[in-house]
């Protein structure tokens, strides 16, 4: 690992005193002046058309300011999600809102008005709509064919097993990919395991809801979200509002959890917006907790029929999926078909094909949580692995090893010339050892199945991956003549703390001490530069390049200044000690400040007077703000790619199972990781253990429970629907994580995301470790969560009321 | 009829304190009621009169000194997008006036009223522990 001077360093994030002491304001903190309160009114039916709505009471009631229905808000193309609609296809789908003076006010001319819905037909469960003239969530079909809706149906020779709970392999799919020859790999195997599989839907619920205020003045709209990003909202909120991007002003400096739900925005945002636009008063919508179940997004469930061949030294010959995909009633989610993908590149299967449908249901919309497809990927695969890797006597980290990704390895469908996708770096392998180092795998798995009263240990692992940065944005910094320099950053202030580790790439770069820094940050108004989502593990890897290219910019600058100031040429000097200076005699230089201040005076590229034309009109409007401050580095990434960024994490997890009451009790964790460089230790520990622990409640507690007869969610609250606390984890001591310590060779500072495969990690080891306390017999799950009924229900060999593919319950 | 969270977010103007559930299940909206940790979103106003009411804005010293949980934080980098932090702050100060010296396992026990959905739960149980010591002076 190079020796850096900030990087892989801990540091306090400058956010991080304004949180502790309560001075931090998030999105609801927001006030403004003559601001009112809107509420909401939903469908309470899974489906409906609105036949008539009568709002006269609710206007004459005292405090009434206005009101915002599907008529005021544009429509959108299907299959898309409107802010406002005429025909829900959800319970809980915002109809219209009211504003009034107060809350209260708001809530009271909700229940005044009087609306009439005509009730349509709903479905819950994707496998319900696959059947001969079962039901469509949407009227215009139950899945996307091409660019259009339309309808698939299995035929009743299909569908004959799935009241048994059994997915025909040949049924008609939506999406198909395949490489290599798959009967010949069955045929290679010396073990075939064929499974179905269930992974639950389930809520992201960030802590803060998804509450917006907005308000217009001189034209321009002034919004505060509870938003992922900051640069990428922008663009989002200008169509909401119906105006350019130029005219949004966008004030979110900290955001309370996301988890990709809150990405780039959400639709319901247009409601504050327009609102306000309409009653020309600032209004504040505050989602409550029902309402952030409702809409909030959740990751898309997916039910599957999996079948793997494995050869006796432990390679995986064959892998044939099919997988079902709950869509919610929005939108176009790929997440069934990543299982496909993301198994392709953690076991490069010799053979492999890939077929699967999404389904419209009429349940919340879904949207990208944490690892979409991949964490279902591990969740489902980890155990039918293992469950091979049993059958044939071989130790699971040997098995995981052996068909990991190595070097730049190929992954996923085929492309047109028959070429797949590479990585730009696999070092699984590396990853896999250290955290079988810390865990101290090969002595722990001894304890397998060991019995102390009525409680069983069981020990998995698995081996998770996904993608880990994005690549072509831009990095902005003044380096102004009081020699500080100001970094501009437009990522968003989530709380991964990527916002601010990685501007200290381009402090890095021109070696300034972090002390001389300051970071603006999540306000557009600030000249913020252009960025990528901050979702999807894409920032670190994005804005290091980034920041690593502005601050060469910088650099160049700087040298070229010297030379034209001392003489020589510009590559005689260095950059140093907040000094650049001739190489070899220090003494023959000048300051940053005083290079600031030449900058200002010579004009041109020096100052931002003259800009790259490669940078992004977001950037190159906030650097021309900029212009004449002082010297300023300002460069789009262009660095070399070789290959698609994705990071891996083996998770490692003891387990104890009590068999008595079915309570599972997670004795230990510890991953290791391939992520290149870690910037900020104690904030990738953060995203480790966090989308672990995510990861440990998707294999043990999280889940919807549906009244199936009138299409309504029964658990709409924390309590109903288990994230996981602080007693679910591993509390007595520390979890343990480390990392292979090898860069990516594309970065030129090595670094590649880590919060998206950490999930995967930890509810893939969790299912595995749970499978291996219960053994064979016992132990074929199946299904995510594993419940304490489900345990006693299949050691007192009890039916269990519904099929192992049956959605929310 | 109000509650305390309304009262302090909207009457008051301290904000620090937040609504994560409005019904009692998150901890975000953690006070302390003469020392005593309490959901302010479940707490009605009235019931108050009298009584000592803690918020996050009260517990950095006029000199600006913060609270041992506080500096620990802030050393441990504890927390990711924070919005649970004040009510995990409030209850860790119920805490560390009740034992200076708990164990993890005695602090997750404590805790387990507030919910941390980044579930930077890890970290967050270190910060206690260095408050404890920052605490007992070590």
């Amino acid at each position: 690992m190079a020796d850096y001077k900030l990087l892989g360093k801990n540091y306090q994030t400058p956010d991080l005193y304004a949180k502790v002491t309560g001075r931090a304001k998030y999105a609801e903190d927001h006030r403004a002046e003559g601001m009112v309160f809107c509420k909401l009114l939903v469908s309470p039916m899974p489906h409906a058309r609105v036949r008539s709505i009568d709002s006269s009471a609710a206007e004459a009631l005292p405090g009434f300011e206005g009101i915002l229905t599907y008529d005021d808000v544009p429509e959108a193309t299907a299959p898309g999600e409107t802010s406002l609609t005429k025909e829900p296809r959800y319970e809980g789908e915002p109809i219209l809102a009211v504003a009034a003076v107060d809350e209260q006010t708001a809530a009271a001319a909700i229940e005044l008005i009087d609306i009439d819905l005509e009730p349509l037909e709903f479905v819950l469960d994707p496998l319900d709509s696959l059947r001969p003239g079962g039901p469509n969530a949407r009227t215009e079909g139950n899945t996307m064919i091409g660019r259009e809706l339309g309808e698939i149906k299995w035929t009743e020779a299909d569908v004959a097993g799935l009241d048994a709970g059994q997915i025909s392999m040949e049924a008609e799919a939506g999406a198909e990919w395949e490489y290599g020859d798959l009967a010949a790999g069955f045929a290679e195997a010396d073990v075939i395991i064929e499974e179905h599989s269930y992974h639950q839907s389930l809520s992201h619920q960030p802590l803060e809801s998804r509450t917006t205020m907005a308000y217009w003045e001189g034209g321009k709209l002034y919004v505060y979200p509870s938003v992922q990003s900051t640069a990428r909202a922008v663009g989002p909120m200008a169509r909401h509002a119906g105006i350019e991007p130029s005219d949004v002003v966008l004030i979110n400096e900290f955001t309370g959890g996301g988890f990709g739900s809150k990405g780039s925005g959400y639709p319901q945002a247009q409601i504050p917006i327009l609102l306000s636009k309409k009653i020309g008063k600032p209004v504040m919508m505050r989602v409550t907790r029902r309402d952030e179940t409702s809409f909030g997004k959740a990751r898309p469930g997916v039910q599957a029929r999996i079948k793997l061949g494995m050869r006796r030294d432990g390679r995986i010959t064959a892998l044939d999926i099919h997988a079902i995909g709950d869509g919610g009633p929005y939108g176009r989610s790929g997440d069934h078909m990543n299982v496909g993908v993301i198994g392709s590149l953690a076991y490069q299967p010799v053979a492999m094909r890939m077929r699967g449908t999404g389904v419209y249901t009429n349940t919340p919309p879904r949207g990208a949580q944490r690892a979409p497809g991949g964490e279902q990927s591990m969740t489902m695969l980890s155990p039918i692995i293992q469950k091979a890797a049993k059958q044939l006597g071989l130790d699971q980290v040997e098995v995981l090893k052996i068909n990991a990704p190595a070097g730049q390895a190929t992954f996923g469908a085929p492309g047109r010339d028959g070429r797949r996708s590479n990585v730009s770096s696999a070092f699984a392998r590396e990853a896999i050892d250290k955290g079988a180092e810390l865990f101290n795998w090969r002595e722990r798995v001894q304890r397998s199945g060991r019995r102390n009263g009525s409680t069983v240990t069981g020990i998995g692992v698995a081996l998770s991956t996904f993608a880990a940065g994005a690549s072509g944005v831009d990095g902005l910094f003044v380096i102004k003549p009081d020699g500080r320099m100001y970094i501009k950053s437009g990522i968003g202030p989530l709380g991964t703390g990527s916002t601010f580790d990685m501007m200290r790439a381009a402090a890095e770069g021109v070696d300034m001490p972090w002390e001389r820094c300051e970071v603006a940050w999540g306000n557009t108004s600030r000249h913020l530069p252009w960025s990528c989502t901050q979702g999807g593990s894409s920032t670190t890897h994005a804005h290091t390049r980034a920041n690593w290219a502005a601050a060469l910019d910088a650099r160049q600058k700087m040298q070229e200044i010297a030379a034209r100031d001392l003489g020589g040429s510009p590559s005689d000097y260095e950059i140093g000690g907040e000094r650049v200076y001739r190489r070899g005699n220090r003494s023959q230089g000048m300051s940053f400040a005083r290079a600031a201040q030449r900058a200002i005076d010579l004009g041109g590229t020096y100052d931002g007077h003259e800009l790259p034309g490669d940078i992004n009109g977001m950037t190159t409007a906030s650097a021309t703000a900029l212009a004449g401050q002082g010297l300023m580095g300002v460069a789009k990434d262009n660095f070399e790619e070789g290959g698609r960024r994705m990071s891996f994490v083996a998770g490692f997890a003891e387990v104890e199972v009590d068999v008595e009451t079915g309570e599972i009790r997670l004795v230990d964790y510890a991953a290791g990781c391939d992520v290149g460089t870690v910037i900020h230790p104690k904030n990738f520990e953060g995203q480790v253990f966090g989308g672990a622990i995510q990861g440990f409640s998707v294999a043990l507690s999280q889940k919807w429970v549906y009244d199936r007869r009138w299409g309504l969610l029964m658990a709409k609250r924390f309590y109903s629907n288990r994230p996981p606390g602080i007693l679910d984890v591993p509390y007595e001591q520390p979890m343990k994580w480390g990392n292979a310590d090898l860069p990516d060779p594309f970065n030129p500072l090595g670094a590649k995301g880590i919060g998206e495969a950490a999930q995967g990690a930890g509810s893939g080891a969790v299912v595995v470790a749970i499978a291996d306390a219960l053994g064979e017999e016992n132990g074929d799950f199946f299904r995510s969560p594993i419940t304490r009924d489900m345990i006693l229900t299949q050691l007192e060999q009890a039916p269990t009321g519904h099929d192992r593919l049956t959605a929310h319950v | 009829m109000e509650t305390l969270g309304f009262t302090l977010r909207y009457k008051l103007g301290l904000t620090g304190t937040k609504i994560g559930c409005d019904r009692a299940e998150c901890g975000a909206c953690t006070v302390l009621v003469d020392g005593v940790p309490h959901y302010s979103c479940s707490l009605l106003t009235h019931s108050v009169r009298g009584r000592e009411v803690a918020s996050i804005e009260g517990l950095e010293a006029e000199d600006g000194t913060l609270h041992p949980m506080q500096q620990a934080v802030l050393e441990e980098q504890g927390f990711q997008c924070a919005f649970c932090m004040s009510g995990f702050i409030m209850n860790t100060v119920a805490l560390l006036n009740e034992n200076s010296s708990p164990t993890r396992k005695e602090a997750a026990e404590w805790l387990s009223g507030n919910l941390c959905r980044c579930a930077d739960y890890d970290k967050i149980l270190t910060s206690v522990m260095r408050a404890a010591e920052i605490t007992r002076g070590a």
